[in-house]
């Protein structure tokens, strides 16, 4: 009995190994030579130490960058559960065809390429977009209004491209609540505002915090997204990091942001974590 | 409340609750048709039939979480068919219980109060109150996940009966109980709905069940209401051939109806012999096949008499069943007929192979109905 438990356990190392090797030769790897990197005083090399650190943290411009990548996130978390806990919720109540429609228009930016869904973008927002020409035509303005290269573009383009995201936990999160719940709250007097606050809302919470998890991720290291709708004006951490390290060929420094940048995520995620944990400890019965 | 005897009659104290003509439609299938049933206040009514019968539907149409596409509900004379659920004032016991996860036990049953306006120290109270009622009142502060099966359905019941509804609707409300636990929860609902004297609805396909507790028992097939009376009567004079094969096990013979009256009725079996029945069912004529429906406990074996006009068989074999013998005896027409004998009156089982005559034990105890 005993060996044959010990058997399944090596069988089940050996089975981890391959993976196990990747991660350790493509990201662990990677990872130290960053930290190590991010300790270089000097980019030509020379002596370890924290000045890239304190250059950083001591820099009002750098800390700015940092702050508005993961206020961005934040804002694009919110706008994509604001949006798409409806879609999720529809998708939730309609018949089965309707169903597959909207899985499909959710799963829509999945299917196509980042590039090309942020120049649907340019060409929605620019000067002669179809949002400045649609306002134009209506005679509701004058001169087009700024809506590329400013915060509020570059965060609606990004809640788009992460809608599935944020949509399929709280889809899979919706179904697995019973329906008897909802006719037990409605039958007890709880009209629909009041049963889809009560019952419906606490028990989608581990979907919600999954969907905004993946969705800040997401949005704060889109680099392709966050530079071409934002423009030259705004630059958030990856655009930043990807400037040291290739235009000024300062690789301690992008190194030593990187890792800030990373740690910065980490706490935030884990702070969701944490509040999926508490979601999950009375949403799972 | 205080003064009514757990066994007493119906208290008047419920609503009165009638369908009437109700029929749903899925589509081109008729799930409930034409269903009509005069519940009196307080009294508790079985829904009884077998699986896609319509139990469930006319439930749901009963809660309002379904509009029937004809007919009315009415409550207290009242027709509630324009109400949405939350309006009422109909409480339900699901089969899965539904208690919400998310919530103390306390707060599951507080729940209804809260929806309608009750304030914190109401709540509380009433909650307690109505947890002592199923002897849950030191398990409020628990998750629901960590009771019991009985003791969760008594919280949903508690939940259900804390907002004083009209109408009480439990749906097989004790099948996922195993057999000990759900003798003392049928005990325990029939307990607390004679005290609190609200009408109720259960339903059900366990016929044990439906007869054991409720009033009267409605038994319903593809969606029609076969026969609503109490269950004695349901057992001993059913309506259709449909309830008495359902509810008890039923031997069915085939035999010309020789003549009939209002009271009574006499058959010749095809497999041999003269039968005294009921009076038949509809509209028979003498000459007539019509199928004999005799319960097992309705006949005895008798040892066989050479003569002709008896109902003789063959002993295939016999099963001592605790309290009863049952044998199963191969009668002329090849029928296998089941027997069933207190087994004070029948030490010995008989050996495979023994020539037999069966007797019924008194007449007219069978049913007749027009051959199938
Ligand atoms: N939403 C629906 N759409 C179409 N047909 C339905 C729907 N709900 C129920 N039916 C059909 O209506 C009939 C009655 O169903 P119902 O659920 O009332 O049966 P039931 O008596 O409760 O059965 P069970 O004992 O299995 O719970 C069944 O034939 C079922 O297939
Ligand atoms: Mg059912």
């Amino acid at each position: 009995m005993a060996a044959t438990l010990r058997d399944v356990t090596t069988y089940d190392l050996k089975l981890a190994a391959p993976l196990a090797a990747g991660f350790v030769l493509f990201f662990v790897t990677p990872l130290a030579i960053l930290l190590a990197l991010s300790f270089q005083t000097d980019p030509q090399g020379g002596h370890y130490g924290l000045t890239q650190y304190v250059n950083f943290l001591g820099d009002r411009f750098s800390l700015g960058v940092l702050g508005s990548t993961l206020w961005l996130g934040v804002k694009v978390t919110a706008l994509t559960l604001l949006l798409g806990y409806p879609v999720a919720w529809l998708h939730q109540r309609s018949p089965g065809w309707a169903r597959g429609l909207i899985m499909l228009l959710v799963l829509l930016p999945l299917l196509t390429s980042v590039v090309v869904r942020t120049f649907a973008w340019v060409v929605i927002l620019g000067r002669q977009g179809i949002v400045n020409a649609t306002l134009a035509w209506l005679g509701l303005i004058d001169t087009p209004l700024k809506l590329l290269y400013t915060d509020g573009g570059v965060v609606v383009a990004l809640a788009q491209v992460q809608m599935p995201l944020m949509v399929l936990p709280i889809v899979t999160a919706l179904g697995r609540i019973d329906p008897n719940f909802a006719d037990a709250s409605s039958v007890l007097g709880a009209g629909h505002w009041r049963t889809f606050r009560k019952v419906i809302l606490p028990l989608s919470l581990p979907g919600i915090v999954a969907g905004c998890l993946l969705t800040y991720a997401a949005a704060i290291t889109a680099f392709i997204t966050q530079s071409l709708i934002g423009g030259g004006q705004m630059l958030f951490m990856p655009m930043y990091i990807y400037q040291q390290a290739s235009t000024l060929q300062n690789w301690p420094f992008a190194a030593a942001i990187s890792i800030v940048f990373l740690v910065s995520v980490l706490v935030v995620v884990s702070i969701f974590n944490a509040l999926g944990r508490l979601s999950r400890g009375y949403a799972n019965a | 409340m205080v003064n009514a005897s757990p066994n007493g009659p119906a208290s008047p104290r419920g609503q009165t609750l009638l369908l009437d003509g109700i029929t749903q439609r899925y589509g081109a299938s008729l799930a409930v048709d034409g269903v009509t049933l005069d519940i009196r206040g307080g009294e508790l009514v079985a829904l009884l039939g077998p699986s896609g019968c319509g139990k469930t539907t006319l439930l749901r149409i009963i809660a309002g979480f379904l509009a029937q596409t004809k007919g009315h509900v009415m409550v207290g004379g009242q027709s509630i068919d324009g109400l949405p659920p939350n309006r009422r004032s109909v409480g339900i016991v699901f089969q899965n219980y539904a208690l919400f996860p998310h919530m103390t036990v306390a707060e599951n049953v507080a729940y209804g109060l809260d929806a309608r306006g009750a304030d914190r120290a109401t709540q509380r109270s009433e909650a307690q109150r109505m947890l002592d009622l199923v002897k849950l009142g030191h398990l409020g502060d628990r998750a629901p996940r960590q009771l019991s099966g009985g003791q969760q359905q008594r919280v949903a019941l508690a939940r259900a009966l804390a907002v004083n509804p009209s109408i009480l609707l439990l749906d097989e409300p004790f099948a996922a109980l195993d057999k000990n636990l759900r003798l003392d929860m049928q005990i325990e609902v029939k307990r607390i709905q004679r005290l609190s004297g609200i009408t109720t609805i259960l339903v059900t396909h366990d016929q044990e069940e439906a007869l054991s507790m409720a009033d009267r028992v409605a038994v319903l097939s593809q969606g029609r209401l076969e026969q609503f009376s109490p269950p004695t009567e349901i057992y001993d004079a059913p309506d259709s051939l449909f309830v008495n094969t359902f509810v008890g096990s039923a031997n069915l013979l085939g035999g010309v109806l020789l003549d009939c009256d209002r009271s009574a009725g006499r058959v010749r079996l095809d497999a041999g012999g003269l039968i005294e029945t009921r009076a038949p069912k509809g509209d028979l004529r003498p000459g007539a096949r019509v199928t004999v429906c005799l319960r097992p406990e309705h006949l005895s074996v008798a040892p066989a008499a050479g003569d002709g006009d008896t109902l003789n068989g063959v002993v295939e074999m016999g099963l001592p069943l605790g309290a009863t013998v049952v044998h199963e005896i191969r009668v002329g027409d090849g029928t296998a007929v089941k027997v069933s004998e207190p087994r004070i009156q029948r030490a010995d089982l008989l050996a495979p192979g023994t020539p037999v005559r069966l007797a019924p034990v008194a007449p007219r105890l069978a049913s007749v109905f027009a051959a199938a």
